[in-house]
């Protein structure tokens, strides 16, 4: 059994109007930490709330560890902890106040699963007494995981837990969530930012409600099917305008302080290295490396 | 039983740690009983009154003296000189004015009809008309005395009196009617926002997909504004029995109790309103302006209901705190028991169970 | 010597015994797109609302497009250019009227207004969607459209708070496109990002910690002062020393 299930899963706004989810099949087997990786606007929010029975689709089935989303909701809600993407906790409640509320909500309190929040909790705890409106993004975000966790669910969904979140808590938070997994329970888990998929186990790239490919994200990396190059020089934006015009140039994408870009059957690296210091461009290097997962994702949604 | 508890007490800290809330639900009954109970009335008192005696005799010195020792008027005397009082009316010095002609007292005595002449500002026709009445009702209660009843032996004296409010205390009428506004927007635009809230934060998403009872969020909501609000009639009824003198002739617990009933209208409205909006200053525009103005417009206490054309009549049917005025004008001003009531007791239950059901109904236990 | 139209000497922003923004000392170039990183709390909303004319500094000195930011405001406000991934555009009004509206708040004569839109929407491909609701536009459309906007009145500097948040990975990069033809042209560009591949986009990057520039220089001098292979290690080594956090 996996814990979560999706079969041919369409979700429509406005009366049909918007398509925000467009015929997505996918399984997450249980322990999994799992993400959804794609811009705003690709349906990850839409998925989310079907799953946490919040939504009915249009179409298709789908299911949390066996249960109906539709017809067993009532099971699910039992077993799941949820972050939504907006969740903002109650501003006007202290730190305190606010786990006490959801761990009763939930039918639980926050002795019961210590366990599973203390390495969270511990370090918010200082605050206890302070109002959770005054807390920093990272403390309301570590506070938002602890609600979501307090009655021990099954299967954790957190929408875009990181959004607005700087560097430093981010790489924070993935500690938690790989802790978590350790502990047993599946996490499926949505981001835009495409260097966190490699942080998960297995990836769905989603871009306009649809799924562009699901897999490992090692698997997603080696599908990429020609060579990939870095290519940088003095000046990379005259370099990047370059190579966008050249007729052996398949692709050409800024990445940091590289240009990615494939090229065309018949040609070569050198050739072209070559060719830019003959145009004027100066210090031109140039490698071969690995597809990262944002480089995939582009393919992806080029070949749409 | 647990959660629910917790959900109220949760809901009180949002009541008590938001200044904006406790104002509304305690300063708006204040003010409004302040406003309409001083300021709005529709008793006429201290009208500024200039009167010009061209007889100046004993009749005259006796009728001025009965005007002066009532408390509707100030009187002052102007020189002998009509100039003078169209002069007093443009500077606004006074508002009316009595002339009697020369030969007043000895036309009364010998051909026992005089004439007076009194002088009103138009440009306020409703102040106008008690102010002729005033001086009628004075100078018919003098010819009285002074001729006495066997030259006219047919004469019919009209005697009125105003039952219930004898004293002509004007802000006993507004009492009910403000009570009525007060619940109406405290219990509708609070609830409403309260459950608002909790979308646009993203909170009611995780209250959804918690076990607890997608209706007994609904409830949850409610109670505390159930009680908050009771504390809040309990507060105007103390500020009109003792700020404004107005006493309570009938039961307490049955006001009580009709107060209740239409609390609990108010909060199914709000709810109705929370179901149907995803913002708070949607929900709270429509609280105000979908309630307060009908409010006021139908309830009959600003606007006689029975000078409305008929279709605004059979609107005003539809608003609660129509009837709900209607039980409390019985109950707190009449005295009157529950056999009087009972008409108006069930349609407000009518009401409010069928805004209960539909909010209930609405209510999701999903997102859309 | 280079035409400098950001200086800033030790500018200070204090609430209370609070120093948001604690002396901070850089100068930005005409042309140059400058990257402004830090964590959450770090200061970088203050130090920016300073220096669009929006907020008073506690100490210090600093001046934007050469108007001082305690007396010329009014004048900084009409020579730069504002965009954040929060507040664009109004959605409930069409791309023109859009575009109309900051236009004419930005003081754009009728007939140069007229002449840039056409210009504008030929460049973004969106002719056809010109008498659309904005609301309606996809959000990697909108944001293009934003910064167009937001440099529409040309001005000195522009100013980008997050510009590419949540936006996908083709349109992030046409959206710097953007960027890099508008400093070209000579617009300065001064903008913060969570994104770290995006600060190696930029000509020079300042890193706020604890209100304080702990780092400024280019992206390359700075992966080898920290001993870095990106940008991204850079960052994480500065911010993980930061004492305070906020928003």
């Amino acid at each position: 059994m996996s814990a979560v299930l999706l079969d041919h899963i369409t979700k429509t706004y406005d009366n049909g109007k918007v398509l925000a989810v467009d015929d997505v099949s996918l399984q997450v087997a249980e322990g999994e930490l799992f993400g959804l990786i794609g811009p705003d606007g690709a349906g990850k929010t839409s998925l989310f709330r079907i799953l946490t029975t919040l939504l009915l689709p249009d179409k298709g089935q789908a299911a949390v560890r066996g249960y109906d989303c539709a017809k067993d909701y009532k099971i699910i809600r039992s077993k799941i902890g949820y972050m939504p993407g907006k969740f903002s906790l109650y501003q006007d409640l202290t730190v305190k106040e606010n786990l006490d509320f959801f761990a009763t909500l939930f039918g639980s309190s926050i002795t019961e699963n210590y366990a599973l929040i203390k390495d969270i909790y511990e370090q918010i705890k200082p605050f206890n007494d302070r109002r959770a409106g005054k807390l920093s993004g990272g403390m309301k975000q570590k506070l938002a995981l602890c609600c979501a966790l307090i009655h021990k669910p099954e299967v954790l969904f957190l929408d875009e837990p990181t959004t607005g979140v700087d560097v430093v808590s981010r790489k924070e938070f993935w500690e938690m969530l790989r802790q978590l997994k350790q502990q047993g329970i599946t996490i499926v888990v949505s981001t835009p930012y495409m260097d966190e998929a490699m942080l998960c186990e297995r990836i769905a790239l989603i871009q306009g409600g649809k799924i562009m490919s699901v897999d490992t994200p090692a698997a997603i990396m080696a599908q990429f099917p020609v060579k990939l190059y870095a290519i940088k020089a003095d000046n990379i934006y005259r370099l990047l305008t370059a190579l966008r015009t050249n007729p052996t140039v398949e692709s050409s994408y800024a990445f940091g302080e590289y240009i990615h870009i494939t090229l065309h059957e018949n040609a070569t690296i050198a050739g072209l290295q070559q060719q830019m210091q003959r145009e004027g461009h100066t210090n031109v290097a140039a490698k071969p490396i690995q597809p990262g997962v944002e480089d995939s994702f582009i393919r992806l949604m080029n070949q749409a | 039983m647990k959660q629910f508890l917790a959900f109220i007490r949760k809901e009180f800290f949002h009541v008590f740690r938001d200044k904006r809330t406790l104002l509304i639900m305690f300063g708006l009954p204040v003010v409004q009983i302040v406003l309409f109970g001083f300021a709005l009335t529709s008793e006429v008192k201290d009208i500024t009154l200039t009167i010009v005696d061209h007889a100046r005799d004993v009749n005259t010195r006796q009728l001025i003296g009965k005007i002066k020792s009532s408390s509707y008027f100030i009187v002052s005397e102007a020189p002998l000189d009509d100039n003078g009082i169209a002069d007093a009316f443009k500077k606004g010095r006074s508002r009316c004015a009595l002339i009697f002609p020369a030969n007043f007292g000895s036309d009364l005595q010998h051909g026992g009809k005089a004439q007076l002449q009194i002088i009103t500002d138009g440009s306020d026709p409703n102040t106008a008309k008690t102010v002729i009445n005033y001086i009628s009702a004075i100078t018919t209660a003098y010819q009285q005395e002074v001729s006495p009843a066997a030259r006219l032996p047919y004469m019919i004296v009209p005697e009125t009196r105003m039952l219930y409010n004898e004293e002509g205390n004007g802000s006993l009428n507004f009492i009910p009617g403000v009570m009525a506004l007060v619940l109406m927007i405290v219990c509708t635009a609070l609830t409403s926002v309260s459950v608002v809230r909790e979308k646009e934060l993203g909170t009611m998403e995780i209250l959804l997909v918690s076990p607890f009872q997608p209706l007994m969020v609904l409830i949850a909501k409610a109670i505390p504004y159930l009680i908050l609000s009771l504390a809040n009639f309990i507060l105007i009824l103390v500020l009109a029995v003792f700020v404004l003198n107005v006493g309570i002739k009938g039961s307490i617990l049955l006001l009580f109790l009709e107060s209740m009933l239409f609390i609990i209208t108010c909060l199914s409205l709000g709810l109705l309103i929370s179901n149907t909006t995803n913002s708070q200053q949607t929900a709270l525009l429509l609280s105000m302006m979908g309630m307060m103005i009908p409010t006021m417009i139908f309830t009959g206490f600003m606007f006689p209901l029975e000078n409305m054309p008929l279709i605004f009549r059979y609107i005003s049917n539809l608003i609660p705190s129509r009837w709900y005025f209607l039980v409390v004008k019985a109950v707190m001003l009449k005295g009157l028991g529950f056999e009087y009531v009972w008409k108006e007791t069930l349609v407000l239950l009518g009401m409010t169970t069928a805004a209960l059901a539909v909010a209930l109904r609405n209510f999701k236990t999903r997102l859309s | 010597m280079e035409e400098k139209v950001i200086i800033c000497k030790d500018l200070t922003k204090r609430f209370g015994e609070f120093y948001a923004v604690n002396k901070i000392s850089f100068e930005v170039n005409k042309g140059e797109i400058f990257g402004f990183l830090g964590a959450n709390g770090a200061g970088k909303t203050t130090a920016m609302r300073i220096l669009c004319g929006l907020s008073h500094p506690s100490s210090g000195e600093a001046t934007v497009a050469g108007f001082n930011v305690y007396k010329q405001q009014e004048s900084i406000k009409k020579n730069i250019g504002y965009m954040s991934q929060k507040f664009s555009l109004y959605e409930n009004l069409t791309v023109l009227e859009n575009i109309e509206f900051f236009g004419g708040v930005y003081g754009v004569p009728a007939a140069e207004i007229k002449k840039r839109t056409t210009q504008l929407l030929e460049q973004l491909g969106l002719t056809a969607e010109a008498k659309k609701f904005v609301g309606a536009l996809p959000l990697g459309w909108k944001q293009k459209l934003a910064f167009s906007v937001a440099i529409f009145h040309r001005p000195k500097i522009v100013f980008l708070d997050e510009p590419t948040g949540g936006v996908d990975p083709v349109t992030r990069r046409q959206f710097w496109d953007m960027i890099y033809a508008a400093a070209a042209a000579g617009i300065t560009i001064f903008v913060t990002t969570h994104y770290m591949d995006e600060a190696e986009y930029c000509n020079r990057v300042t890193i706020m910690v604890d209100g304080k520039v702990e780092a400024l220089d280019t992206p390359a001098n700075l992966k080898t002062q920290f001993s870095a292979d990106n940008m991204d290690q850079v960052f994480y080594q500065l911010a993980r020393r930061a004492q305070r956090s906020g928003d």
